[in-house]
């Protein structure tokens, strides 16, 4: 029994050693091992050739005295005997042991009175002119050289060749080659790259990942009544927020056209904002206010917001036209004035969007605390009834803007199969998922919310940037731009899922503490979150900008900008000695980002 | 007063963590809650405050049913609730005086306390409240560098800087030392006795229960064993609420 045991075990052993060498037997013959090419003569000669080119960077050059020097020889030897002529010895000259040789054999090249410590090439310089090197000669102290050289092979000659002796001397102090200044320039392009997609990258990260914390998320519920509103609620937001800075702008271009009075707006609106905001929003309050108080306050808000945008709209043009103005009296510094209407540009860009977001969540959040509300107070059967009804409008509306984005991919443009049918599909699923939740029944929106921002991170952050360069190249050419905002849009993929486990495990006790005194969700947030928070923040951040420099090394080989685009250009070119000086400077950059986050890291944390 | 009318509370997985408690605390009494661990005492408390959402039953208090009242309301109601933790449940990165005025966030506009932005009278009476509790010094280090006794007495003016009618302390003196123990029970005390304030205290040991409380109810596996005044807890009654190996100590 106890042998018959042991004898299938063996044979289960063996099996599977067999089965293994015949994994890999099929690993070598799919990865074409191929060890005979290793040893390849003319491979290996090629191989030094790049490995000496590469452990001899493009840096430093001298400045270089050229003296040409040369001795005649027959190749091959003539019927005839010959004689060379005495050379002029009142200079540098060259002395041969034979007058003549044939192809392929080797001859004695003596050098003498050359500089001392020069060295170059010694080259056969055939009748038509063609140069052949042959070999490298280096002087001793005393000017002298002697060299075995191999003849060429050429057809025969009978006039007399010569060879000749190159001797550069340094002449003057080192100086950087001008691959080792584009190196220089592209590697602070690089970092620079890295530096900006870290950034933005994590201002977007920070809130993404609250987000996607399962802990903060999973307690959010809603009424099916004030989800409905919310999903309603958005788009009218985003909507009314496009028209008011539409409107808006309409105002305020004309005013921006004066530089003084759009000083003046830039001082005098945000005072107005924040003075009303201040009445609108008082300090404490222990009772909670009647209708119309509430609807003054509101009103209110709304006149500083106004204020807010108008100040954006002023604020960006006031940038824009102050930054041109500064290029040229800036002189070499002018790129601090293009820097400021950059900003300016990129406010204009961000207005629009932030008052999108700013509109779409008031609306939305309004609504959702009245629909709350609402579930709250009436009676389940008008509840019921409500839920239906807002349901199938929820549902309808989501699945038209679904449709219409189907629409701007596909091209179907036909209103019934784009609006009316995802509409009814969606209307029917709203009824649904009303008819089937108890009507005061709190919906896990929260988690819902969570496992889709989840599964968006993932997927982006699936996608290398090497690969989403190539996205942004076509839509803002080849170039560093391209490479960061490639870079930044998976640094917020990253630092998001990474930051929001860290919100996941902070400690939930003050969480409570705080909860427990009345806060809502953002008080909470900000007075127990984030103070937990900020340590593994900083060093994930830092962390994600040492990755950014080592990745935007390479984003260029996909058209990103930085140092990643010459060295490719280099490698094409089999320019092994350039390459070797950027590999160099990637490798000092790296290294030295990697101490340097550490070091901050170690301080912070 | 406060009411508690058959509360139960089932946790996901059919845990029965309260089992149709009922009892009423008066205005101004110092109530006691003791039992094993386990036996539901966290639950009760944070019930009452609806940290957790209690599954049946009803808490009455001034006349309001917490049980119906909506998220809203019920982050006002939370206001004049104090909690205090057995492990003080600082945000121990903060300075001790944002600890404290952590305790103000329910009533300050959201928007400025966003920005770490506190009316003036509220940091005023944020030192007022830690003088109080004998560490005004302490108020710019951060919480992390105070001891325990300090930290729990930081938790105490958070939860006075309320302003409460109620405080719930959780085992507030369960990770102190006896001596500790003992002051930050007096404080305890002495919110209830000059302020008037409802405190609801669990704690584990009988002495305490004996020095302090004016009434006590035991749980033992959710269920109500015992609501008294605390000299009623004779052996048998004991016996009842710790089981039947429990011995008394102290």
């Amino acid at each position: 029994m106890k042998k018959q045991r042991s004898l299938l075990r063996s044979i289960g052993v063996g099996l599977s050693v067999v089965v293994v060498i015949v994994v890999f037997a099929y690993g070598f013959k799919v990865t074409k091992v191929n060890l005979k090419e290793t040893r390849s003569e003319q491979r290996l000669v090629v191989l030094t050739r790049i490995l000496r080119a590469l452990a001899h960077p493009d840096i430093i050059t001298y400045e270089q005295e050229e003296v040409n020097i040369e001795v005649p020889i027959y190749l091959p030897c003539p019927e005839e005997i010959i004689t060379l002529p005495e050379p002029d010895k009142t200079g540098p000259y060259l002395v041969t042991d034979v007058a003549c040789a044939a192809s392929k054999e080797f001859i004695l090249v003596e050098g003498y009175s050359f500089e001392p410590g020069s060295k170059g090439p010694i080259n056969f310089i055939a009748l038509s002119g063609a140069k052949i090197q042959l070999d490298n000669f280096e002087t001793d102290a005393n000017g002298y050289f002697q060299v075995s050289v191999q003849m060429p092979t050429r057809q025969p000659v009978v006039e007399v060749q010569h060879l000749r002796a190159t001797a550069r001397v340094p002449v003057g102090g080192p100086q950087f080659t001008d691959t080792a200044k584009i190196t220089w320039a592209k590697i602070v392009e690089t970092v620079f790259l890295a530096l900006l997609a870290t950034t933005f990258g994590t201002l977007l990260a920070v809130p993404v990942s609250f987000f996607a914390a399962r802990n903060l998320m999973s307690d959010v519920k809603s009424s099916l009544a004030s989800v409905a509103l919310t999903i309603i609620g958005w788009p009218f937001g985003i909507l009314i927020a496009f028209l008011a800075n539409r409107w808006i702008s309409e105002l305020s271009t004309p005013l921006s056209a004066n530089i003084g009075i759009n000083v003046g707006g830039v001082i005098i609106s945000p005072v107005i904002a924040y003075a009303l905001a201040r009445w609108a929003l008082p300090q404490e309050e222990l009772e909670t206010p009647k209708v119309p108080m509430r609807i003054a306050r509101i009103l209110t808000l709304m006149v500083s917001a106004i204020c807010i945008i108008f100040l954006l709209q002023l604020l960006a043009s006031l940038l824009l036209s102050v930054g041109q103005m500064l290029i040229q009296p800036l002189g070499p510094v002018g790129f601090l004035g293009n820097f400021v209407s950059q900003v300016g540009e990129i406010v204009q860009i961000a207005t629009p969007i932030i008052l999108a977001l700013a509109g779409g969540g008031f609306v939305g959040s309004f609504l959702s605390t009245y629909g709350q509300n609402l579930s709250d107070r009436l009676s389940d059967s008008y509840i019921k009834g409500i839920n239906l009804f807002f349901a199938a409008a929820a549902g309808a509306l989501l699945f038209m803007l679904v449709g219409a984005g189907i629409n701007w991919f596909y091209q179907i443009n036909d209103p019934v199969k784009i609006y009316l049918w995802p509409g009814a599909v969606g209307a029917v699923l709203g009824l649904l998922l009303a008819i089937r939740t108890a009507p005061k029944d709190a919906l896990p929106i929260g988690t819902t919310l969570y496992f889709v921002m989840r599964t968006i991170l993932n997927a982006t952050r699936s996608v290398e940037p090497l690969v989403m360069v190539i996205v942004f190249v076509v839509w803002v050419g080849i170039g560093p731009f391209a490479g960061s905002l490639a870079l930044a849009l998976h640094t917020i993929a990253a630092l998001s899922k990474l930051y929001s486990e860290q919100v996941e495990s902070i400690l939930p006790g003050p969480l409570e503490a705080i909860k427990a005194t009345g806060a809502n969700r953002l008080q909470t947030i900000v007075y127990a979150v984030v103070p937990q928070i900020i340590p593994p923040y900083i060093s994930f951040t830092m962390y994600r900008w040492d990755i950014n420099v080592r990745m935007s090394t390479i984003i260029g080989f996909a058209g990103g900008g930085g140092i990643g685009f010459l060295l490719q250009q280099n490698i094409n070119l089999l320019d092994y000695r350039s390459a070797s000086a950027q590999m160099l400077a990637i490798a000092i950059v790296v290294a030295s980002m990697d101490y340097i986050s550490s070091t901050l890291r170690e301080r912070f944390v | 007063m406060l009411e508690v009318r058959n509360l139960t509370k089932i946790y996901d997985g059919d845990v029965l963590a309260l089992d149709d408690v009922s009892f009423s605390v008066n205005q101004g009494e110092f109530l006691a809650c003791i039992g094993l661990s386990g036996s539901g005492k966290s639950t009760l408390l944070r019930c009452i405050n609806r940290l957790v959402e209690p599954t049946a039953g009803k808490i009455i208090w001034n006349g309001i049913d917490l049980t119906e009242a909506s998220q809203d309301e019920m982050r006002r109601i939370r206001r004049k609730m104090g909690m205090v933790f057995q492990h003080f449940n600082l945000v121990s990165r903060s300075k001790v005086i944002i600890n404290v005025l952590a305790g103000r966030l329910g009533y300050v506009n959201p928007a400025m306390s966003v920005l770490n932005r506190f009316p003036k009278s509220d940091v005023e009476l944020a030192l007022k409240q830690l003088e109080r509790v004998g560490i005004a010094n302490q108020a710019y280090k951060r919480a992390d560098e105070l001891s325990g006794g300090q930290q729990q007495r930081v938790g105490i003016a958070r939860a006075m800087i309320q302003e409460p009618e109620m405080i719930l302390a959780d085992e507030p003196v369960a990770s102190l030392d006896p001596v500790l123990a003992h002051s930050i029970m007096q404080y305890l005390e002495q919110i209830n006795k000059e302020d008037g304030v409802m405190v609801i205290c669990s704690l584990h040991f009988l002495d305490l229960v004996h020095r302090y409380a004016d009434r006590a109810i035991a749980l033992n596996e959710g269920k109500l064993m015992f609501d008294g005044t605390p000299e009623e807890i004779d052996d048998a009654k004991f016996k009842e609420i710790y089981g039947k190996e429990a011995e008394r100590v102290g």
